[in-house]
């Protein structure tokens, strides 16, 4: 008979090398570099929590100190390479190879670094990929998570920024790893058990709290007229036209003004009741009028933001909050829900090529996917009916004698970026990205197939309707401004499309473009915000201008 | 919802959209307007971009059925800054103002300053406005300025501003001689942090300048409020005698005295016995005048 | 800065333009990435002139592109259409261009 509890015991002498440092599963901070140095081994698939919001930033700059010739050729696997560190850990040879999700602020460096060959990418997931590996094949040895409160026995707090750590700490505990968790401090009884103690092996009270970053405050000052009128549109042309209930919205300053156009654009056409009552995603400041109003019933949150605790936690019936009070997001079980519960997913992209396929990748950038790839997905496993999800998939499916319906994707997009930069394009940059960094696939965020309509200042294109490839591609088109794509289409073709509803204008929609002002924002400033959850929500200083 | 903000922010509109919201409806009527094309000469010398206006509107119209003569500078172009044109459509429209005896004159001001491409022109064309506004006020004609836009009144605009009968401020627009980032170059970041958007707002918004008494009126950001307040404010007049120089004069003396020591405006306004001062900024207007009765220093 | 001129041809079955109050329509600001746009009426029996002072060179194309399709979708003709830009995207001008004949058809409605 062979072994059969190898791992186990490799666990075993990883926790005997480790409690050594320190009294029980507590561990200072000063010794917590020397923890690192004692639990991992050369190889290892590492995780360090890197989520949207929170940050084992501390565990991180302890990774990144060790001693090279202990700790080596490390296997990184984490969701989002958010802090400088987490490239560091590259730059000095500590480990080599990285399978994640999204890089945001480091996409520029890690690009650099692949092109170097420091970096060996094994592939750039969705976040609900990703977690599904961790229980396939790619099971962390060590997790360095990070959370609010520990009490001694190791049972965790997070707070309101859950996010991955339950996906992360079941994979690893449960498969005989190591889990080491950086807390802000040390509780005789933690506010509630977001964690089980006996999942967590070490406990580390970090010098300085962990770091949070507010991903999804967006200023509304900052919106523009052009967004403006896309969010009109997108609330006539898509929500009162489908009937939206159950919905995503991504990141960017092009819903949240879809979100300011709620109480009162879309409370003037009579839509409350009617739109955007249940939502899956982060406690967007920008959502706060919205709620106020009475649109929204309930929101599931990935994670939180930054300065939105207190007006969450006052907002029970809207949140889903713990025992103490705080909101507890939950990064996979709502990426679940976004993908399965959800009939619509909108979200901003900076290409969209013919075939409607649209990409957030740029040259000199590996930025990952995140969540828009599960959201902005139909969902081929879905079996329930709802009336939005059925009147798409009628309009796709025209003819099929099988009832099945289709979820709503909705990509917006300006014409032009900033420096004259066409979001529309014959060709993805990323298929150059993939030849640089060769790559097995070029990094598209969502697949033509799956987008339903993009939304540009020119108008709507409602691509379940078209009937060929080469009527989407008019359609497309005929949207496209005055870019080169747009420019080349044919007239005829697109007043054909436009005769038969598949692109709509905003004049066809009822819109008209004077009103598409900032004086239709429900909130104009941060202050605006403020005001509307009651002096509740506390915007971080670098928002505020009192 | 009460807390929508107003439909018509006077924050937001450009100068046209504040004039004909503020005037009675249609009655606009600009002299020199874009159609005239009285550009300036320095910019395009400069192969820089001009507006048609050169970032001012000038022209008569209605307030409540009472003549007024108005000015409105854009802050969009140059942040409202003065060239030779602009100043002397500013200028212009005070002497027509003398000539022709208005209700009175509306000045909506917005701006940094001179303008630096034509710095000397632009310098003298606010001594021309300076010395138009007196002539004017000593003639008995009612001038008001209005501040509220996103680029505030600063520099030579700023002292146009203090030379009006009434000045109506709201929460959003500022008010000052050297505008935050000068301070910061001048006399260093320890004297005045320009990046500290909080403390720039303290120091120079519309609710410190209200409560030392340099605004006459605090409003909303609405257009709609400031007609409101232009509307009572037209019989307000500073008599420009020997007098009036002097309180102000004991006046800048006293709050010297007072508060010369103060670090911060949420400190003054301590000392002015408002209760819990750092919740000031976030009060709306009628909280905010609520919480200033009986505290605001006597001025204009 | 570059300046630009275009001539559109005018739709000669299209009413003439009829501004109201002073004769003229403007709308937008010369600030950053954004521009005025000032429509007059021009004499009888002509097409559209449209001159162009940008702070942006090297889109003359683009901006031929965005006045023919406006022109020709409002059927415009006896018209001046003066632009001071400071680097709109299409986007801004093509919505200010229609705010501005929006302006313009309210004029002609009274």
């Amino acid at each position: 008979m062979g072994q059969w509890d190898k791992l186990a015991s490799n666990r075993r002498a990883r926790l005997a090398r480790g409690r050594a440092l320190g009294r029980g599963k507590c561990v200072s901070a000063e010794q917590a570099t020397a923890l690192l140095e004692a639990v991992i081994e050369p190889g290892d698939r590492v995780c360090i929590e890197g989520d949207n919001q929170k940050q084992a930033d501390f565990l991180a700059r302890c990774l990144v100190a060790v001693d090279v010739s202990r700790v080596h050729g490390l296997h990184m696997v984490q969701s989002v390479l958010a802090l400088p560190e987490h490239l560091e850990v590259f730059e000095r040879g500590i480990a080599r190879r990285l399978d994640f999700s999204f890089s945001g602020p480091q996409g520029a460096r890690l690009a650099r670094l692949v092109q170097e060959g420091r970096i060996e990418i094994g592939a750039i997931h969705t976040y609900l990929e990703l977690f599904g590996r961790y229980f396939i094949d790619l099971t962390p040895r060590v997790a360095l998570v990070a959370a609010t409160s520990a009490d001694r026995d190791g049972n965790l707090y997070t707070g309101p920024n859950t996010e991955d750590t339950p996906a992360i700490v079941e994979a690893t505990a449960f498969k005989s790893g190591v889990v080491v968790a950086q807390v802000n401090e040390l509780v005789e009884r933690v506010p509630r058990v977001d964690i089980p103690g006996d999942w967590v092996d070490f406990v580390v009270p970090s010098p300085a709290p962990h770091y949070l970053e507010p991903l999804f405050t967006r200023d509304p000052a900052h919106i523009s007229e052009i967004q403006v009128l896309m969010a009109m549109m997108v609330i006539r042309g898509i929500y009162a036209e489908y009937g939206v209930n159950r919905l995503n919205h991504g990141i960017g300053f092009d819903t949240a003004a879809v979100e300011l156009l709620l109480p009162t654009y879309a409370e003037d056409l009579g839509l409350k009741g009617r739109i955007g009552r249940h939502w899956a995603m982060n406690p967007h400041p920008t959502i706060i009028p919205a709620i106020e109003s009475g649109f929204v019933e309930s929101i599931h949150c990935f994670g939180s933001e930054l300065g939105m605790e207190a007006y969450v936690a006052a907002r029970p019936d809207v949140f889903f909050t713990g025992p103490d009070g705080s909101l507890r997001s939950n990064r996979a079980f709502c990426q679940a829900a976004g993908h399965y519960a959800c009939d619509l997913f909108i979200g901003s992209t900076l290409q969209i090529d013919l075939e409607g396929n649209s990409s957030t990748a740029t040259l000199d950038r590996i930025t990952g996917f995140g969540g828009a790839p599960n959201m902005g997905a139909d969902a081929r496993g879905r079996r329930h009916a709802s009336p939005a999800w059925l009147r798409a998939g009628e309009e796709a499916r025209a003819g099929a004698a099988m009832p099945r319906g289709r979820k709503l994707v909705v990509q917006m997009a300006e014409t032009f970026r900033e420096h004259m930069q066409p979001a529309f394009v014959a060709r993805l940059d990323a298929w150059q990205l993939m030849e640089r960094i060769g790559a097995a696939l070029p990094p598209v965020m969502i697949y033509g197939d799956d987008v339903t309509h993009i939304v540009t200042e020119e108008g709507i294109a409602n691509l379940l309707r078209c009937r060929n490839d080469e009527e989407r591609a008019e359609a497309i088109r005929g949207v496209a401004g005055f870019t080169p794509v747009g420019r080349a289409r044919s007239r005829a073709a697109v007043e054909n499309l436009r005769d038969r509803g598949v692109i709509r204008r905003p004049e066809d929609l009822g819109i008209d473009k004077r009103d598409a002002t900032r004086d239709l924002l429900a909130a104009r400033s941060m202050k605006d915000l403020v005001r509307w959850s009651g002096g509740l929500y506390d915007p971080p200083k670098r928002f505020r201008n009192w | 919802m009460t807390r929508r903000p107003a439909r018509h922010s006077y924050y937001e509109a450009n100068a046209r959209q504040r004039l004909r919201a503020l005037l009675d409806p249609g009655s606009l009527r600009e002299f020199l307007g874009p159609e005239a094309r009285a550009t300036s000469p320095h910019l395009e010398s400069l192969d820089l971009p001009v507006a048609f206006d050169d970032g001012v509107v000038v022209g008569s119209g209605g307030l409540g059925g009472h003549a007024v003569l108005v000015a409105a500078q854009e802050g969009g172009f140059l942040g409202g800054a003065v060239g030779e044109v602009h100043g002397a459509k500013i200028t212009g429209l005070l002497e027509r103002a003398l000539a022709e005896r208005p209700r009175a004159v509306l000045l909506l001001l917005e701006s940094g300053g001179v303008r630096l491409h034509e710095a000397n022109a632009g310098l003298i064309a606010i001594a021309e406005i300076l010395r138009a506004l007196l002539a004017l006020r000593a003639a008995g004609v009612a001038s008001v300025g209005l501040i509220g836009g996103v680029y505030g009144c600063f520099g030579g605009m700023g002292i146009v501003a203090c030379c009006c009968d009434a000045l109506i401020m709201s929460e959003p627009g500022r008010l000052g001689l050297s505008g935050p980032e000068v301070i910061e170059t001048e006399m260093g970041v320890e004297e005045f942090d320009a990046r500290d958007r909080a403390l720039v707002w303290r120091t120079l918004g519309g609710k410190h300048r209200y409560l030392l008494g340099e605004a006459t009126r605090l409003v909303a950001d609405d257009v709609a409020a400031f007609r409101g307040a232009a509307l009572e404010l037209l019989e307000h007049r500073r008599p420009l005698a020997l007098e009036t120089l002097a309180a102000e004069h004991a006046r800048l003396e006293e709050r010297l005295e007072r508060y010369g020591d103060c670090r911060d405006a949420g400190e003054i306004w301590a000392r002015l016995g408002i209760a819990q001062p750092q919740r000031l900024p976030l009060l709306d207007e009628d909280e905010f005048l609520a919480a200033a009765a009986g505290a605001r220093r006597g001025g204009t | 800065m570059e300046h630009l001129q275009f001539d559109f041809p005018g739709d000669p079955a299209a009413p003439a333009p009829h501004p109201h109050g002073p004769g003229y329509v403007l709308v937008g600001v010369v600030s950053s990435g954004n521009l005025e746009v000032l429509l007059e009426p021009a004499t009888p029996g002509g097409g559209c002139r449209v001159r162009v002072d940008t702070a942006v060179a090297g889109y003359g194309a683009v901006w031929r592109a965005v006045l023919a399709e406006f022109c020709a979708r409002h059927r415009l003709r006896d018209l001046t259409i003066s632009i001071n830009d400071m680097g709109a995207t299409p986007a801004v001008v093509s919505l200010r261009l229609d705010q501005a004949f929006e302006e313009l058809e309210r004029g002609a409605a009274r």
